[in-house]
């Protein structure tokens, strides 16, 4: 009770409660994540299982009756009768998961090598800086698809669909890690010559206590300020590796996919295959984004190194 | 300043030798290279032999020098997909790419400093505020969206630009130009925009923050109190300090604009080589993967290098803080 006390009383709710911005893309983004989560529930048909389709229901418009088979579907349905809602809940939910995992994957790898940088200094700090900044000479997406296809090539053949998703996160998240590594390690620096960690070292606590017992918890506001972009950024990214058909496998479509498969479309006239998708990506990446921004603002750590 | 250029330099190399070991190590560990070049029917001799021939038994700093000597000859190896040498097919769609980043550079310098002056220059209004908000929905938007949006609205709904291919081109001998035909140049509009869209929202932050600093300052004061006329204060005074920062930071875009076209010409099926780059990672074609992380690596850090420096020209508090 008295941490939920606290949390309505701090700043930080404050400013929230007085941003309109931020309530509203907070709403819009924690409904769409819980959308996907509950995909199953939500959908009213199973897009992956075959049995549930009917060709006959191709192309149907939204909300109006298919004339051969009389269903009707809210987004209307693509060229095989797929219910465009179900395919777009199900495809949420797996550029959710990518890019949660990959800002997880990339923070874990940053978090870690930020604060070896900054604890260990000397040369072990020379060298991975010096990776980071060879990293940031190439634009992020670069080293997303490098990594994606050279990790391809080391995938047997007949497991590269089944692989795909986590090749992915791997690349998105190694694509990412500098920023985490560059903002943990400038934090570090400052916190490492604090009283509190001299003291530390004074009563005899190892580095490893150290550096995950003091340092890190006094390090993670601009990380949590970095990881929400992130995770804007990562959900742009998949489904921008995806739209060029170097993500996730038809298998299993991400919104990304499901824009690369409605774009074929966009000349004949069945616009709702491309413009659903392509709107809930908008507004998930959108609302994620905005709130990175205010969360920016509101907390104001020092972001630069 | 020599330090400076030397520590820059020194950079340059370093990412230039990086980038070399990650395009050699695709060459030796992605794929076995004898797997690729000899069949199901082989023996052990042969196998032995090819290893011995391509140097795979030598020492890996000596395979290394042997990679990166052939690189600097032009030799990058064959494709897998087309049987030809890998540079020379990224060459001959090279001047697509470039044309195309070109012409979206100019693009995004001209608007985003003209956007950016305005919007400094009236800080409120309803003009500024239409500015700012779609600057802001326009980098939250995935380029390929806006693409898809734009090829919607001009090629599906009006009817008035292609939404794919070059158009036609006039050979040059040595380069193939888009630019001196009609169909060329409507077929650059729509890709041009939707790659230099993203630079000139960053170029038109940019020059806004910059100028607003500017006019804060005393010598804008002082002209102000001096009597000038707006008009020359701004443009005569103002615009004169703030671009020089701007430019710079423009050139280094430049190399992102490259790496971005490979989205764009996906969308708009441009045959230049970002779209070779997405069929050759489809496709596993290590060459082409590896010939165009070498190019884009020489040109980003060529571009850096030259930004850099033009920097420390232009800017002389730098050179006296450092020659010290």
């Amino acid at each position: 009770m008295d941490m939920v006390k606290r949390a309505f009383e701090s700043d930080l709710f404050w400013s929230f409660r007085h941003s309109p911005v931020a309530i509203i893309s907070f709403v819009v983004a924690v409904t769409l994540i819980l959308a996907a989560v509950f995909a199953p529930l939500l959908a009213p048909y199973n897009p992956f299982d075959p049995g549930s389709l009917n060709l006959m229901n191709g192309f149907s418009q939204p909300m109006v009756p298919n004339a051969l088979t009389g269903d009707s579907f809210l987004m209307g349905a693509d060229d095989q009768g797929r219910d465009v809602f179900s395919t777009i809940l199900y495809g949420m939910r797996i550029s959710l998961f990518v890019g949660f995992a990959a800002v997880i994957f990339a923070l874990v790898i940053g978090i870690i090598l930020g604060l070896t940088s900054a604890y260990a200094g000397g040369r072990v700090e020379a060298i991975i800086m010096r990776i980071a900044d060879v990293q940031l000479t190439f634009p992020s997406i670069l080293v997303a698809m490098l990594v994606f296809g050279i990790a391809k090539g080391f995938t047997p053949v007949h497991l590269r669909d089944q692989m795909a998703i986590w090749v992915l996160i791997v690349s998105i998240g190694l694509s990412d890690w500098v920023q985490f590594a560059r903002v943990v390690r400038g934090a570090a620096l400052v916190e490492k010559k604090k009283e509190y960690v001299e003291a530390a070292i004074l009563i005899g606590r190892g580095p490893l206590g150290i550096v995950f017992r003091h340092i890190l918890p006094n390090v993670l506001s601009p990380v949590l300020v970095i990881a929400t972009i992130s995770l804007a950024l990562a959900i742009i990214a998949e489904a921008t590796l995806s739209f060029l058909g170097v993500g996730a496998p038809p298998t299993e479509p991400s919104l990304g996919t499901l824009i690369r498969i409605g774009q074929g479309y966009l000349f004949s006239g069945e616009w709702w295959i491309l413009f659903f998708p392509a709107m809930t990506l908008l507004m998930l990446a959108l609302s994620v984004n905005l709130l990175g921004d205010w969360l920016r603002d509101a907390l104001n750590p020092k972001l630069d190194d | 300043m020599i330090s400076h250029i030397l520590k820059r330099a020194f950079q340059s190399v370093l990412v230039l030798f990086v980038t070399g070991l990650v395009a050699f190590a695709m060459f030796r560990f992605v794929g076995d290279p004898v797997e690729n070049m000899l069949g199901q029917e082989r023996t052990e001799a042969e196998v032995e032999r090819l290893r011995e021939q391509l140097g795979l038994n030598d020492p890996f700093l000596v395979q290394y020098w042997d990679f990166i000597s052939g690189a600097l000859r032009g030799d990058m190896g064959v494709s897998f997909r087309q049987g030809r040498p890998a540079l020379e097919i990224i060459l001959e769609r090279l001047p697509a790419t470039l044309e195309l980043a070109l012409v979206s550079a100019l693009l995004a310098m001209t608007f985003g400093i003209l956007f950016g002056i305005f919007t400094a220059i009236r800080r409120k209004g309803v003009m500024t505020n239409f500015i700012l908000t779609s600057s802001l929905v326009g980098v939250s938007l995935p380029t390929f969206l806006i693409g898809i949006f734009l090829i919607y609205v001009f090629s599906v709904e009006l009817k008035v630009l292609p939404s794919f291919g070059r158009g036609d081109v006039i050979d040059l001998g040595w380069w193939d130009t888009g630019l001196l035909t009609w169909t060329g140049i409507q077929s650059l509009i729509l890709p041009a925009i939707t790659l230099g869209l993203y630079q000139m929202t960053l170029i038109m932050r940019l020059v806004r923050s910059e100028m607003s600093e500017v006019l804060r300052q005393d010598y804008i004061r002082f002209a102000r109190a001096r009597g000038l006329p707006e008009k020359a204060i701004n443009f005569r005074h103002a615009v004169k300090n703030t671009l020089i920062p701007v430019i710079t930071v423009a050139g280094l875009q430049i190399g992102s604009i490259i790496a971005f076209s490979i989205i764009t010409e996906t969308v708009f099926q441009w045959p230049g080589v970002g779209l070779l780059f997405i069929d050759s990672i489809q496709f596993v074609d290590i060459p082409v993967m590896a010939s165009y992380l070498m190019l884009i690596s020489v040109m980003f850090v060529g571009i850096n290098f030259l930004v850099d420096m033009a920097y420390l020209a232009i800017d002389p508090r730098l050179r006296e803080s450092k020659g010290h």
